[in-house]
């Protein structure tokens, strides 16, 4: 038999641990950092995690991208049967699909919140959310 | 104080052990559905639409009305980042980086320019065809633009052109999924001949959005930076 490292149990939770762990540090960053721009850095942290998440959720093992790139179909007619052929060995394409949607939601979210944290910071000369009143939690 | 944290962090223990018991439940890499979404997306890409990268054609094709929600979601990220950093229409502000860079900057940067919008058009031309598409491609365009913005002191970017060139790849976007709509079918409906798989020319409508949205992403993050760059006080 040939054994590779992704017969390890620890190596194949080890997508979704680090997920998780990502996740745990943008949020821990979002709650108890002081600096605006640290907190807005912790959600950004926040969201890549999520989505390296639905990423490794749509894995299949040894799978490939799902791509139909010359060098795979070669030379091989488009029926129904080996398209099913070569389907069988990639992984699911609609968690990356809606991991693009998910970046560009992501970025907009980012750039108006910096742009804000600039505003604040104008107006009241100081990042730190203790000194900001209204912003107290 | 130390209280704060002690709390956030067992709160975040507790989640983060409840999310990791379900994960594992999963099991990775292990195919969830055997008849499912999945293989109709990859099926039907390569047979009917003649698309080679599936997730293009989830994007563009299967879900092409939540694009356009997506493209608008990033027009108005734009605006509402020049209503807030700006006081008045096309008012800027003072440059906040001021210094310009060494020659050996400079240059490189002038030296770059052109080969990184080369790679961004090509990135969003292929994008049926290749990993990539119009959303990686606008970003590429948009990293040129900010090493020249950074490279030079004086280096400026028209908001005019750049709301001109925006607004035309939205009316294409709009317009597509209009004729769509003549041709006797749904909003964007595929109405051009499909090609062959693996063509460049072949897809339908999938180039042509793609193309469009590439422009309109690359338009739009270049004026973001502008914005955050000359925001004014």
């Amino acid at each position: 038999m040939n054994f590779t490292l992704f017969d390890l149990k620890i190596v194949e939770y080890s997508f979704f641990i680090t997920a998780i762990l990502v996740i745990m540090i943008g949020l821990y960053g979002a709650l108890v950092k002081k600096s605006l721009i640290k907190v807005v850095i912790g959600l950004s942290i926040f969201d890549s995690g999520i989505n390296l998440l639905l990423i490794s959720i749509g894995y299949i093992t040894s799978g490939t991208a799902p791509i139909f790139s010359p060098a795979l179909v070669k030379d091989m007619p488009l029926t129904l049967e080996n398209i099913k052929k070569l389907s069988e060995g990639m992984v699911d394409p609609v968690p990356q699909a809606l991991v693009l949607t998910a970046i560009v939601i992501g970025f907009g979210v980012t750039a108006v919140a910096l742009s804000l944290v600039i505003r604040l910071y104008r107006h009241h000369q100081t990042l730190n959310i203790d000194e900001i009143k209204n912003l107290k939690w | 104080m130390k209280m704060k944290k002690i709390l956030v962090i067992s709160l975040l223990a507790v989640f983060g052990v409840y999310l990791a018991e379900v994960l594992f439940k999963l099991d990775f890499g292990r195919q969830f559905f055997q008849q499912g979404v999945k293989d109709f997306y990859l099926i039907t890409s390569p047979i009917k639409l003649q698309v080679a990268n599936t997730v293009t054609a989830i994007v563009v094709n299967f879900r092409g009305f939540d694009t356009l929600g997506e493209v608008t979601v990033l027009f108005l990220a734009t605006t509402a980042m020049g209503s807030i950093l700006y006081k008045g229409r096309h008012q800027l502000g003072e440059r906040t980086v001021l210094f310009s860079g060494s020659r050996i900057v400079t240059t490189g940067s002038r030296l770059l320019f052109p080969a990184i919008i080369l790679l961004g058009a090509y990135v969003f031309i292929h994008g049926h065809l290749t990993p990539g598409g119009g959303f990686q491609g606008g970003v590429i365009i948009a990293t040129g633009f900010l090493l020249m913005l950074m490279a030079y002191a004086d280096y400026t970017v028209s908001h005019v052109v750049l709301s001109v060139v925006e607004s035309l790849a939205g009316i294409t976007f709009a317009t597509i999924g209009l004729l769509g709509m003549l041709h006797g079918g749904s909003f964007l409906q595929d109405f051009l001949p499909n090609g062959s798989l693996n063509d460049l020319l072949s897809g339908g409508i999938i180039p042509i959005i793609y193309i469009a949205v590439g422009f309109k992403v690359g338009a739009e993050l270049t004026g973001l930076i502008y914005t955050a760059l000359n925001e004014k006080d």
